[in-house]
Order: structure tokens, then C-alpha cells, then sequence
């Protein structure tokens, strides 16, 4: 299972704890991640990559053993460490005040 | 036993103030969508129980959420605000193209007679249809793709489709209007559009008459003269009396015809209400007084009312959406402020109250009023 952080306005919206996991067939890439996510909670459709275009909604950023992966292509592979269950998958909203 | 229900949006959550037909003992409840921007909430006329709100942030998208009991509980409903086809580009402030991006919803307004069938007003400016209660919308495109699209600019608030009417006595008659294009009308509900503009006149556009590029603020009318049209403009006050196809101008005697929101006495057709603020680079009233004015003529005369309202050093705003009537037999009208005051009157206009004082910004108020 991968592990995944919700910010906090993601998890009151979906009704979970902050960490939530998810099943992924095949190769972990934060594609299927996220559509792994979107599958078990479909309210989040639409709040962390545009429904059309599937590409990241610009205020949502993707860490995953302390480095920022937000930019990296969305077939690539995730850290080894996310993949086994180690570390989780952190999705933030941008530090942008508010 | 009669209650009104006013359903007020704001920049951090959604807010339902409630009274009975006294109107002077209030309940407030929420914050609904906690921290989310809730540009508007709306009920159905067919079903006051069924309600709607657009949620949304700039983190984390639009999503639409439903109520069938009145707000008490909510669900998420479809969210897919698309595009028809390719969507092409529109003129950024500054003249240059720009593509066309949905941003959120900034208006929500459910057909007469049926519960599920409401339109969002979108920006960038877009007309959307559901016909299933939220769950999945589709584009009006020929709004959007109006031969003068791609010279619509934004307002400084965005490109949006803020005001969408629907004419009581024939639904397929729609007017909606978008700032900074102007409006424009439909009589096939909404498949086909033309500017509805003729008598506007703005600074700020190279043509201060032309047929589209005009900052209309909001436009308003009574449900029993469809033909009659008001409208707050960025400056001027004007008014239709053949459904937008001329207007003419009744700032009259208002201390400033600046201001964005106009709303109808629900039982006085030419019962008028405007709040006027300084000018288009100063949001707040003249002298720091906050007064709502009225016309009882149709424009052209206004009066002044302060009663209950700061009269000193007050220096709040009224945003488009945020100015409703209710229909009961004294019509009471209401009002949001940026400064987060809901204030509200149960003899229309004469004398004012604050019912809730310290909410967030506020965006947008509607009212039921429920028999």
C-alpha cells in the first residue's frame, strides 16, 4: 500500500485521517497515485490536477523523502522508500498565505 | 408560520442566517466549507429546501455542493466545469491574447420550476447548464464563442459571468452579465446570444460606446416587469425598458454613481435600492458613511438611508452578489459587507440592523423567503 498525507482542507473534504492509503497496480508513479486516490475518493476529483488536462493544479506540490518531486514527469517512478511503504507521499498546498 | 432564510457567501466559508417572519431575533449558523471561498449560495424557487453553493479555493479547484434540507446537510456534486472544444483566448488587461481558463463559479442561479435544473456563471466567462441536480454540467457555448469573445477583457475581479437572469414569464429568455464584456441576452435559453448593450458609455475603452467592453456591475429586475431592466455599471446606474435593447442613464441625484450592487423591492416595481461608494479606486461610501440609497421612480431621485447604519468613519465595501430582498408583505432587504457585517432591514430600507457583525468578507447574499 502507498501512503499518502492530505492537506487539511483535503481531508475534511474526503472524511479521513491525514494519512490515507492506497492500492496501486503496477509501476508506483505519481500518476497512479493520484488516480488511485481519485478512485477511493472521488470527491477529490478535480482538487489537486485539472479533470481535461490531468496536469497539477499550480498550488498543489508533491514531496516525497524530503525533496520536492512536484515537477517531475507523472510516469516516473516514485522513491523506493514510497513504493515500499516507508515514507509517504506528501501532498501540500502551497505556502501562499491565506 | 412565514421565515427568511438568507444564505450569505463569504472568502472563508458559507453562513445561514435564519428568523422567522418577525425578523428580529436571528440564528447563525456555520461556517459551512470552512476555509473555502464561497462565492455564492443559492435556493431553488420550485424547492426551497434544495440549495446550492459554490465552493472554492485557488489551492485546490471549484467543487459545487448540494443541500436537499434546507442547508442543514451538504454533498459534493460534479465538479467538471469544461470547456466546449478548444476555447481560444480572450484579451488579457493589457490587450494581448489569452487562453481561456475555468477559474470557479461565481454565480448560481436554479430554474423556477424544476429543483435539478440550475446555470452557473463561470469565469473565465462561461454559461453552464445542469439538468441533474449538480452532478454533471455541460457549456452553453454560444455564449462564450460570440463572435466578439475574443475581445473580452476581465474586470479587475476576473472574467466572469456574474449576473444570470431568467425571465419569469418566458424561461428561455435569459440575460447574464460579465464584467468587462457587458451583457448579453438569449431567447432560445441560451444556445444563441446577442450584446444587449446599446445606450452604455464607458471610459476606459477605446470606443466608449461600443456594442460590447462595457464593466457591467450587476443587473436586476421585478419578476412582474420582465421587460424592465436595472443595472449597477463600474459608473452609471441605467436602466432597460425593452429587455436590454437600449438603456438610459437615472445616477439622477446619487452622491456617487459608482457601486456594484442594485436590487428590486420585491412589490414595488420601481422601487430601486443602490450603494454607492467613492470611486473606481476608492471601494468605500462617500464621507465614510455607509448608506444605502432608493429610488421609489424608477431612478433618477434617490434617497438616502443611514437609519442603523455607521455614519462615521466607515470605510466597507457591498460586492455585486451581495445585496437581496425578501418578499414578505413589508419586503426586508439585505446586505453583506467586505468588512463582514450582514445587515438587514424588515421595513425596505427605512431603518437598519446588523444581524451578524465580524464574518469573513462578504461575498455574496441571497434570501428565501419561506411560507
Amino acid at each position: 500500500m502507498i501512503r499518502v498525507v492530505l492537506p487539511q482542507h483535503l481531508r475534511t473534504l474526503a472524511g479521513t485521517a491525514p494519512e490515507v492509503q492506497v492500492a496501486v497496480d503496477g509501476p508506483v508513479t505519481q500518476r497512479r497515485v493520484l488516480d488511485a486516490l481519485e478512485e477511493d475518493y472521488p470527491v477529490l476529483r478535480g482538487t489537486l490536477r485539472d479533470q481535461t488536462t490531468q496536469r497539477r493544479r499550480p498550488f498543489i506540490r508533491f514531496f516525497a523523502c524530503e525533496e520536492d518531486i512536484s515537477h517531475r514527469p507523472p510516469d516516473e517512478l516514485l522513491p523506493t522508500s514510497v513504493v515500499s511503504g516507508r515514507e509517504p507521499l506528501f501532498i501540500v498546498g502551497a505556502m501562499a498565505g491565506g | 408560520m412565514t421565515a427568511v432564510r438568507v444564505l450569505v457567501g463569504t472568502q472563508k466559508g458559507g453562513f445561514i442566517l435564519t428568523a422567522d417572519g418577525s425578523r428580529s431575533r436571528w440564528d447563525v449558523s456555520g461556517p459551512l466549507f470552512g476555509g473555502w471561498e464561497v462565492y455564492h449560495m443559492n435556493g431553488s424557487p420550485a424547492d426551497p429546501e434544495r440549495l446550492y453553493a459554490s465552493q472554492s479555493t485557488g489551492w485546490f479547484g471549484q467543487l459545487i455542493q448540494r443541500s436537499d434540507d434546507g442547508g442543514r446537510t451538504w454533498r459534493p456534486m460534479g465538479n467538471q466545469f469544461a470547456y466546449d472544444g478548444q476555447p481560444g483566448t480572450h484579451q488579457w488587461y493589457d490587450g494581448t491574447p489569452h487562453p481561456w481558463e475555468f477559474a470557479r463559479v461565481w454565480h448560481l442561479e436554479p430554474s423556477a420550476t424544476d429543483p435539478d435544473f440550475v446555470y452557473a456563471g463561470a469565469e473565465d466567462a462561461a454559461l453552464f447548464r445542469s439538468t441533474d441536480g449538480g452532478a454533471s454540467w455541460d457549456e452553453l457555448p454560444g455564449l462564450r464563442t460570440h463572435d466578439s469573445g475574443p475581445n473580452w477583457q476581465p474586470g479587475a475581479g476576473g472574467m466572469c459571468v456574474h449576473t444570470i437572469l431568467i425571465d419569469p414569464s418566458d424561461a428561455d429568455r435569459l440575460h447574464v452579465a460579465i464584467s468587462a464584456a457587458g451583457v448579453f441576452r438569449s431567447d432560445d435559453a441560451g444556445r444563441t446570444w446577442s450584446p444587449a448593450n446599446h445606450g452604455l458609455h464607458s471610459e476606459g475603452i477605446p470606443d466608449s460606446g461600443a456594442e460590447v467592453g462595457h464593466c457591467v456591475h450587476r443587473i436586476a429586475r421585478h419578476r412582474d416587469r420582465p421587460d424592465v431592466l436595472f443595472m449597477q455599471k463600474h459608473w452609471d446606474v441605467m436602466r432597460s425598458d425593452d429587455r436590454g435593447g437600449t438603456w438610459r442613464e437615472i445616477s439622477g441625484d446619487l452622491p456617487s454613481d459608482f457601486g456594484f450592487p442594485i436590487a428590486v423591492h420585491a412589490h414595488e416595481s420601481e422601487t430601486i435600492y443602490v450603494v454607492p461608494i467613492t470611486s473606481d479606486s476608492e471601494h468605500y461610501p462617500p464621507e465614510g458613511k455607509l448608506r444605502v440609497y432608493r429610488s421609489r421612480t424608477g431612478g433618477g431621485e434617490w434617497e438616502p438611508l443611514g437609519a442603523g447604519l455607521p455614519q462615521a468613519d466607515c470605510y466597507v465595501n457591498v460586492l455585486r452578489d451581495a445585496m437581496a430582498v425578501d418578499s414578505l408583505d413589508e419586503c426586508g432587504v439585505y446586505f453583506g459587507t467586505t468588512g463582514g457585517q450582514v445587515y438587514g432591514s424588515s421595513d425596505a430600507g427605512n431603518t437598519w440592523a446588523p444581524i451578524v457583525r465580524d464574518l469573513p468578507r462578504v461575498l455574496s447574499v441571497e434570501v428565501q423567503t419561506l411560507l
